[in-house]
């Protein structure tokens, strides 16, 4: 048996995973509160205990964590065009499990630079240009965050002929300047593998620290990425399969939870039909989008606003004024659970649904017909993902809903919409265990062995 | 070393989907020494925009097949105006116009709208690649 230890360092929860590599099996998991007040060591050390009493003593080989406690890896991006370099600036943040929390296009203003030293990031993306394209919005943007308070690190991932430049602007400045390979060398060309590692490298170098998580030097050394970043990583080996072997081919996931939804594409999504036409940024293959407006409990409002109170009702079969109600409640004390039976779990109902649908229209593509003098033609932008046929859905406000199938098939089958392509048929699979960022680090030494527990997890529930 | 590649913006305008011409167009101006950024086809007034900002370009060449020229090069002048692109070169070529009329009164409208330079049917790279070294290299025909 080679046990190894895999930590996930929630905003809330501290959740701890144990494996065996040798012969791929979940070995137990369990949870206690994060202690960010103190050190993140104390609430690991509880769950550790937990987690001991069900397996017995277990002597770890090895052991990761990731983390998305005090706040997560907040950053902001500066690009130009806000549908060019600044959307691929976007991407790219929260690709690397970033929570994007101010995007900038075009020149900053001085208020901006105001607001960016109040918001305080933890990074900083500055991009903007093709290689050797515009300079000029790039150079500005650096030298009015020359004056921005706080010690922040600013990444450069611009126009490469102006990096040198941005980089001697900011020398002065507090903030540690880091230059990474453009986000948007050639025009519509996105290129943010290279900056994504910029971005984890720092995460690593800097803000584990910064944060103050913990003293014990051996828990550092362990915190590898940020939590979303392992989830991708899991997603990705899922659906590619470890080197040498299928995997399971594109998938989507959902992370649904009380303030945020996001959402998780391992597909290319390109168009199936002969006369579509695509458009806009290419998409990368693994792709995620945050809805920062939708969650269960901080973000319920949002989810109102994005669906509509009519919807609301429908799906909860509550009457209006029921659900105003209930909302009024969450919003008063958003740690509220619900009772079996009870109007509360209807409207959770209507929420997850109502959340999971929108979290998927947004960020799958769309499609439109065009009638041109040669014909109808159709025009694609995003990924197509209507023929994904798995659906992973995880967050604790599914998993133990105990109607996350039911909840995930109504949110497929949702309100027709011809031009949305998120996902029509796929099959429902459940992460009960909670166990997609703990797979996403363990593959970083043990990919064989993180696939197989995957595909035991998972796939028995497919009836694969 | 070498100066730097003028670089030019180029696509089939509005809901025209004339593809082949676009890639000999593409083909020729990169032949010619250019930098070029292909839109392919169906091209928005805003794309072409937002892809000369973002890469610096000097031109706008835009061409239309199919006869609705003229509607859907309307306004693109004013839009680059708003868009800070003050002294982008523009050009339009193709059949830009409804039916046969007399291409002085149609380079006159276009001229007006704010292209520097109109080219009619049948015009070959070469004539558009002679005005381009002119217009931006300052190399006489």
């Amino acid at each position: 048996m080679n046990p190894v230890l895999l930590i996930d360092f929630g905003s809330t929860y501290t959740k701890v995973t144990a494996v065996d590599t040798d012969a791929p099996a979940i070995l137990g998991t369990a949870s206690s509160y994060t202690t960010v007040e103190t050190d993140v060591g104390e609430g690991l050390d509880k769950a550790l205990a937990l987690l001991q009493e069900k397996t017995g003593p277990l002597a770890f080989a090895a052991r990761y964590a990731c983390s998305s406690a005090a706040g997560g890896l907040r950053m902001i991006a500066c690009g130009l065009v806000p549908s060019l370099t600044v959307e691929a600036a976007r991407r790219a943040a929260l690709g690397a499990g970033a929570k994007v929390i101010r995007v900038y296009s075009y020149q900053l203003t001085e208020s901006d630079v105001g607001e960016i030293g109040a918001l305080k990031p933890d990074i900083l993306l500055l991009t903007g240009g093709t290689d050797g394209g515009n300079s000029a919005n790039i150079l500005q943007n650096a030298q009015m965050l020359a004056q921005t308070d706080g010690d922040f690190p600013i990444i450069i991932a611009g126009n490469r002929v102006a990096a040198p430049q941005c980089v001697r602007l900011l020398q002065d400045s507090a903030h540690e300047t880091i230059v990474s390979e453009n986000v948007m060398p050639v025009f519509n060309t996105l290129n943010i593998g290279p900056v994504q590692d910029t971005i984890r490298k720092l995460f690593l170098r800097r803000i584990v620290r910064a944060k103050g998580l913990t003293h014990q030097q051996s828990l550092l050394n362990g915190i590898m990425m940020p939590t979303p970043s392992a989830v991708m990583r899991a997603l990705t080996l899922l659906a590619d399969g470890p080197e040498g072997r299928r995997g399971l081919g594109d998938l989507v996931a959902v992370d649904l939870g009380g303030a945020t939804t996001d959402v998780y594409s391992i597909a290319d999504g390109l168009p199936t039909g002969a006369s579509t036409i695509l458009r806009g940024l290419p998409e990368p293959h693994a792709k995620r989008t945050v809805e920062g407006d939708i969650g269960m409990r901080y973000s319920a409002r949002g989810v109102l606003e994005a669906a509509g109170l009519p919807r609301l009702c429908a799906l909860s079969g509550l009457s209006e004024d029921a659900v105003e109600a209930l909302l009024a409640r969450i919003e008063a004390s958003p740690g509220i659970l619900p009772e079996p039976g009870s109007d509360l779990k209807r409207l959770d109902f209507a929420l997850a649904t109502a959340a999971i649908e929108t979290g998927l229209t947004r960020h799958a593509g769309t499609i439109e017909q065009v009638f041109t003098p040669a014909g109808m033609v159709f025009q694609q932008t995003g990924k197509d993902l209507t023929g994904v046929e798995i659906l992973l859905m995880t967050g604790g406000a599914l998993v133990f809903s105990g109607e996350a199938e039911r909840i995930a098939q109504q949110a497929l089958a949702g309100v027709e919409d011809p031009s949305s392509l998120k996902p029509r048929d796929a099959r429902v699979v459940l992460d009960r265990q909670y166990i997609l960022a703990a797979m996403g680090l363990l593959c970083e030494q043990y990919p064989e062995a993180a696939f197989d527990i995957m595909c035991q997890e998972f796939l028995k529930q497919k009836g694969a | 070393m070498d100066k730097p590649k003028k670089t030019l913006v180029i696509g089939v305008i509005g809901a025209d989907v004339h593809a082949v011409g676009i890639q000999i167009l593409n083909y020729a101006f990169t032949e010619a020494g250019f930098n070029v950024i292909n839109l392919g086809v169906m091209v928005s007034q805003e794309e072409y925009i937002e892809a000369a900002i973002e890469s610096n370009a000097d031109a706008i060449v835009v061409s239309s097949l199919y006869g609705h020229g003229e509607l859907d090069c309307r306004g693109l002048r004013e839009k680059c105006d708003e868009a800070g692109l003050t002294d982008i070169l523009l050009y339009v070529g193709g059949n830009i116009v409804v039916g046969k009329q007399p291409f002085e009164e149609v380079e006159k409208r276009f001229h007006e709208m704010g292209f520097n330079r109109v080219f009619g049917p049948g015009t070959a790279p070469e004539t558009t690649i002679a005005a381009l070294k002119e217009d931006l290299l300052g190399e006489k025909p």
